[in-house]
């Protein structure tokens, strides 16, 4: 008897999710626990694991397909290879067990049923059922509602032809200047994960009143005690010193000092927190993803730096969840580990602010009356001007050179 | 267009899905041509299937009202009908020539070239046909399914005593006894012919039941009806071998559990276990292309192959071999070479049986339903209660619908009645849309016809039919 292999629960709040990749192919064996799909969502990638062991069944979605938590999208057949026999039956009843496993999950969830002319225009353009409008019966879609939202352009042109299939008339494509040589256009398909944080960034582009403040700050006091005390920390703490330690405590105060920074506006009320959440942003293979560190305030320098480890551990293997994404006072992104020279990066709204940090070079400063080298990064803080003034801005990022050019204010607050 | 290929899709076959993926390939601007052994186009479907089975199943119909004395209670006296079998195979044959010769028209209309003869793979964009080679960018496989021959037993149409399908169609006589090995939908289909023109037919059938895969209730009461009819059915019954002497043949065959042999004399012997893919003399190595270990050829959702550019459809793929699942994954796989978006929705394509009455199906079985776990509703209304059936005398058979509990949703439909293949269609149209049982109980019904037993079995679904 065939296992069915539902969505798993995702996190709260979210409901669906995108297959973005089959890693079993029906007819392979499957232990029991390993991956066989990839799903994203509109924050994280992650893995479907194999309920037990058996034989990968039929795919019942495709690739870029949205999937509902708890519908089925495979299944996996007992045993080791060996299909249904087919007995001296007359051909119908071979049929029909075909037709039987072949068929779709049924959806259901009757308010995304799409009449077979709307699913073809779904299909042919791309675009997701669910971010569209119906007009029909029950709020159902009709194929005039999806060419409207088609032609409104919230969506980009079509998916493409695919690459086999040519041959198609070229009538109504304006040809475009012949040009020598391989010229070679691929369309491929945004990922959710793409599209969420292109809508979220232009969001935040058009709500709030963005604004970048720079600074520089000397790193050779954090450099000298990371030196100093690397071994000794990681002997203890089984984790490495880094940077991020130091400015996740230093933003900690300077947030403390200049609330507003901390805080965010909700209809006309500005919330104020007495504790920092704290979004890093970490590298995953399918982008940025962004955890947060809660209540860094009351965080030591290794618990820090051991939850930065292990957010950055999880989004490789893709098990961050959304609970882990979620909520969030402040963030701090660090394009420097890229080589970054200075940036304006992009608040994470709700927040008001976030904090850029940059690439450490040498540069030639002048100190007390005398030019000398020093090992350099410039800072970045963009905010929300609605909710923070440019004094408390400044101030707050004035707060966060002097914590990390004299780590001691960080021991006595000041 | 083409690039440096003859053509931009090649297809081998004309059946249903090759002639009409022709066709729209043509019409969305692709140079295209079609490789047909036969005489004329059309495959299994037009010349020695679908068509003449029901050219030979209306006209025996017309012949057992007229001759059984079935008209008279309508008032309608004839005597002396008598059965012209050589006018009545010419009128099928006529109806088979117009409908093949349609299709050269459609071709030349839409500048299709029609290559007459075998085709086979040189590589995967190279077709031989004879002594000449073709190249195409895309080749499509619809080479269709043939009889599936039962060991032991060999078919010899031309001796019209040990025949299959094909054979079947052209008995010069009716004879005295025939045997269909095979419960399935040719079996019956052919058998329900010459038992209406005077045979005594039986149907030996290996499994427990005939009509294998299709709902339990309709298996079981069209067993009953056809025996009431007169076919003598045999289930649960292997046959072990078959012994031709002049004109008649001889049978042994014995209890599928096992057990006792038996012997059974008969005229005509048909065999109907089923058809396979035709994937013999193609050269299908040379394209690269696989079969799976039922010999057929898998695809992908676009129709394609393991192998780019080389698409098939049909009976040579998975699922059931029907032609109007043929003709639609035709037209998909054209869209999908022409770089647009084709759609077949494989969970409903409707499953006919032409025998007297009609039995069709579309969507879940009862059993199948059972097996995944759905809770679901059954609504059932019998035509002995629907006012045109009872008005033509025709009331054998019932409609039955199978609602997801929860949702409601319609999951399947299988009726019997003169007219379920027609009828089918409206549920097929209603549950592409998604529809509810109450969807369907609230469509307006046209008074008096056999459709509104649909309706009615809609409104049993919610427990509460109005005239039952």
């Amino acid at each position: 008897m065939a296992t069915e292999v539902t969505v798993p629960v995702l996190g709260e709040s979210i409901t669906e999710a995108t297959l973005g990749e089959w890693l079993k192919q029906p007819g392979d064996a499957v232990a029991a626990d390993e991956p066989i799909a990839s799903l994203e969502t509109d924050k994280v990638a992650l893995e479907v694991p194999a309920p037990e062991a058996g034989v990968m069944g039929e795919h019942k979605v495709a690739v870029g397909d949205t999937v509902e938590v708890g519908a089925v999208i495979a299944t996996i057949e007992a045993g080791s290879g060996a299909s249904t026999a087919a007995k001296s039956a007359p051909a119908p009843a071979t049929e029909k067990a075909d037709a039987g496993t072949a068929a779709k999950a049924d959806e259901p969830d009757a308010s995304i049923t799409l009449s077979p002319s709307v699913r073809r225009l779904v299909l042919e353009h791309g675009v997701d059922p669910s971010q569209i409008s119906g007009t029909g019966k029950d709020g159902r879609l009709t194929k005039a509602d999806v060419e409207q939202y088609v032609k409104s352009g919230a969506k980009q042109p079509p998916l493409a032809e695919k690459g086999t299939a040519s041959g198609a008339p070229a009538s109504s494509e304006s040809a475009a200047p012949a040009a020598p040589g391989n010229r070679n256009e691929e369309r491929v398909r945004m990922t959710r994960l793409r599209q969420t944080v292109a809508r979220r960034l232009k969001e935040a582009q058009d709500t709030a009143a963005l604004l970048t403040t720079f600074n520089d700050v000397d790193m050779s006091a954090v450099i000298e005690t990371r030196g100093k005390y690397k071994d000794l920390f990681a002997k203890k703490h089984g984790v490495k010193l880094g940077f991020m330690g130091f400015f996740v405590k230093a933003a900690c105060m300077a947030l403390k000092d200049v609330p507003s920074v901390n805080a965010q506006i909700d209809g006309e009320e500005i919330v104020y927190h007495d504790y920092a959440d704290i979004s890093v942003a970490v590298s995953a293979p399918n982008g940025l993803v962004v955890p947060v560190i809660r209540n860094a305030e009351a965080m030591s320098f290794a618990d820090v730096e051991n939850t930065i480890g292990d957010f950055g551990k999880r989004a490789k293997d893709g098990s961050l969840t959304m609970a882990d994404m979620q909520g969030g006072t402040f963030t701090i992104s660090n394009g420097g580990v890229f080589g970054s020279l200075m940036s304006t990066p992009i608040i994470n709204p709700p927040q008001s602010a976030v904090l850029g940090l940059h690439r450490i070079e040498d540069r030639a400063v002048v100190v007390d009356g005398e030019v000398v080298v020093r090992p350099m990064m410039y800072l970045a803080l963009s905010y929300d001007h609605r909710l923070i003034d440019g004094r408390e801005a400044v101030t707050f990022l004035v707060r966060i050179k002097e914590a990390i050019e004299d780590p001691a204010r960080l021991l006595i607050d000041l | 267009m083409t690039d440096n290929f003859d053509y931009d899709l090649l297809i081998i076959g004309s059946g249903p899905g090759g002639y009409v993926a022709a066709i729209r390939a043509a019409q969305l601007g692709l140079k295209t041509g079609c490789i047909e052994s036969r005489e004329t186009l059309g495959g299994t479907c037009l010349n020695v299937g679908c068509i003449p089975s029901k050219a030979m199943l209306h006209a025996s119909e017309l012949y057992h009202e007229a001759h059984s004395g079935a008209l008279e209670k309508f008032g309608v006296k004839l005597s002396g009908a008598k059965l012209d079998l050589k006018q009545m195979h010419a009128e099928k044959s006529k109806a088979v020539k117009e409908l093949t010769g349609g299709i050269s028209m459609l071709f030349k209309k839409n500048k299709v070239d029609w290559i007459q003869g075998r085709g086979a793979f040189e590589d995967a964009h190279t077709v031989r046909v004879g002594d000449k080679s073709y190249t195409a960018k895309n080749v499509l496989i619809a080479t269709g399914s043939s009889v599936t021959p039962l060991p032991g037993i060999e078919v010899d149409n031309d001796k019209h005593v040990v025949v299959d399908s094909t054979g079947a169609l052209e008995l010069p006589k009716v004879p005295g006894h025939l045997v269909v090995i095979g419960g399935g939908v040719i079996g019956l289909e052919l058998g329900s012919v010459w038992l209406r023109l005077g045979a005594k037919v039986t149907v030996v059938e290996y499994l427990d039941q005939i009509l294998p895969g299709m709902d339990g209730d309709i298996r079981k009461d069209a067993n009953r009806l056809f025996k009431k009819q007169g076919f003598d059915i045999k289930t649960g019954t292997k046959v072990t071998g078959c012994s031709v002497k002049g004109k008649k043949a001889t049978l042994t065959m014995e209890p599928a559990k096992g057990g006792d042999s038996e012997t059974m004399e008969a005229d005509v012997v048909l065999v109907a276990i089923g058809r396979k893919p035709n994937i013999d003399g193609l050269d299908l190595d040379k394209s690269g292309v696989e079969t799976n270990e039922r010999g057929q050829i898998e695809v992908g959702h676009d129709f394609q192959t393991d192998i780019a550019g080389v698409y098939a459809i049909g009976d040579v793929t998975p699922g059931p071999m029907l032609a109007h699942k043929a003709e639609d994954e035709g037209i998909a796989a054209a869209e999908f070479i022409a770089g647009q978006q084709g759609i077949v929705n494989h969970d409903l394509i409707p499953g006919v049986v032409y025998t007297y009455p009609e039995i069709a199906s579309i969507g879940k079985t009862e059993e199948e339903v059972k097996d995944s776990g759905v809770d679901y509703k059954v609504g059932k209304f019998v035509f002995a209660a629907n006012s045109r059936a009872k008005t033509n005398r025709d009331t054998d058979g019932y409609v039955k619908i199978i609602a997801d509990a929860k949702t409601d949703r319609v999951l399947g439909a299988h009726i019997i009645s003169s007219l379920a293949g027609t009828m089918i269609a409206q549920v097929t149209q209603a549950m592409e849309f998604g529809a509810t049982s109450e969807d369907i109980a609230y469509t307006c019904h046209a008074h008096p016809t056999h459709s509104e037993a649909i309706k009615e079995a809609a409104m049993a679904v919610q427990g509460k039919p109005i005239h039952m």
